[in-house]
């Protein structure tokens, strides 16, 4: 099973949620922090590093001798990667999304993949469980391409399909945020009850829902705010999956970079429960499309 | 004398300069002796997600402009505009197509070497 913690808003206690998750997970899992413009998850589970690589996306390189300036590059360019200025050619690597268009249409070979770094794979061990995070190049200004290098990563010489998987998301609801749950079974949305909380959460569940996957509701620092967080769930049908308490020592855990699981005795129960709601919920997830992830 | 590209809001010379570069409405191209222009619409950059810059400088290019007026270009349009061997003048915006070509001829335009927006992604 693939977990996904997500979150609209930023700072609900996504990274929180995961580190517990992964610590108090019956089994070992293969914990990933998929946010990969700023990786946090490491700080908490502080895995054992077993490898650090970088990854890279093909981009064009021209060749100004063969190129003849029939423009089927830059036509079929949809982000402006190539652009012809009278007898000038120019790449434009940063726009490029990798997709190989223009070096398969060339009608005279003249392009050919070349490479742009993206960032960092990195791969570890946090106890029995594997670690893995990408961490975007500074300047890079698209992750789903990382993500998608460090799915890849697991799925070919890492990943073990027997262990389930638990993913840290990015927050929002743009290309990161699903590209992080896309391949997910269950999504676990963080949220805190105040109206960005509200907000955010309910701009999440429209983005997320037609990937028709089975979501549930985690409130953090439950006790403060509204109920409207509350209303809103039991209206749209949400399960709320676990409500953690507004507490002085989950605080200062977090402060300490402490797993909340381990360090706050009193919220071990919470989690364990929480497991078994998650697990519950992605019995409820269509078995048919579960084996497309194996 | 070169043909003079100006980022037009509209098709005649009495309209405003369009102070943006990429996403200009469009393009009035003036002979400065005669004054005589066509307008050439930018809508296909106006449409784009990204690279609405580069679009625009095909398009400057492709109506063999030597002079760009506008207000302001962007990284990576100045690049390409600078190495087809266009003549950039910014921040000539706040004033209609005829009053920015008159600064022009006047002399009053430096060129720039330089772009004045740091772009989207920049």
């Amino acid at each position: 099973m693939i977990i996904a913690v997500a979150s609209g808003k930023g700072g609900t206690g996504k990274t929180t949620l995961t580190s517990s998750l992964v610590s108090v997970w019956p089994s070992p899992v293969v914990a990933v922090d998929l946010d990969v413009e700023e990786p946090n998850l490491h700080l908490f589970l502080q895995p054992e590093v077993d490898s650090e690589t970088s990854a890279y996306m093909e981009i064009p390189e021209i060749d100004d001798e063969r190129c003849n300036r029939c423009r089927a590059c830059t036509d079929i360019c949809q982000f402006k990667a190539i652009g012809i200025f009278g007898k000038v050619v120019m790449t434009f690597p940063e726009m490029c999304h990798g997709c190989g268009a223009c070096w398969t249409i060339c009608p005279e070979k003249a392009i050919t993949p070349g490479r742009r770094e993206l960032g960092h794979i990195v791969t570890g061990r946090f106890r029995t469980s594997d670690f893995a995070m990408g961490r975007l190049r500074v300047g890079e200004a698209m992750s789903p391409p990382l993500m998608r290098a460090v799915k890849h990563h697991l799925n070919s010489t890492h990943g073990q399909p027997s262990r389930d998987m638990i993913i840290d998301a990015p927050p929002g609801v743009s290309c990161p945020a699903i590209n992080a749950v896309m391949d997910a079974d269950v999504i676990v949305l963080v949220t805190e009850p105040t109206p960005f909380g509200l907000y955010d959460l309910a701009l999440a569940q429209k983005a997320f829902a037609p990937i028709g996957k089975p979501m549930g509701v985690v409130i953090n620092r439950a006790d403060i705010g509204t109920r409207e967080v509350h209303r809103h769930c039991e209206e749209t049908g949400l399960p709320i999956l676990a409500e953690i308490p507004y507490q002085r020592d989950i605080a200062e855990a977090y402060a300490r970079g402490q797993i909340i699981a381990e360090a706050v005795p009193s919220a071990r129960p919470l989690f364990d429960a929480l497991v078994e709601r998650i697990t519950a919920l992605g019995k409820t997830a269509n078995p048919s499309e579960e084996v497309c992830h194996a | 004398m070169k043909k003079i590209a100006v980022t037009a809001e509209g098709p005649d010379l009495d309209g405003r300069v369009d102070p943006r570069f990429g996403r200009a409405a469009g393009f009035i191209i003036v002979d400065p002796e005669t004054m005589a222009f066509d307008y050439v619409d930018n809508g296909s950059s106006q449409a784009m997600a990204q690279g609405a810059g580069i679009q625009a400088a095909e398009n400057v290019v492709a109506t063999g402009a030597g002079v760009l007026l506008t207000g302001f270009v962007g990284p990576k349009a100045f690049q390409a505009l600078n190495t087809a061997g266009i003549d950039i003048g910014q921040n000539v915006d706040n004033l209609t197509v005829r009053e920015a070509i008159q600064k022009f001829k006047d002399g009053q335009v430096p060129l720039a070497a330089t772009p004045n927006s740091r772009g989207h992604r920049s």
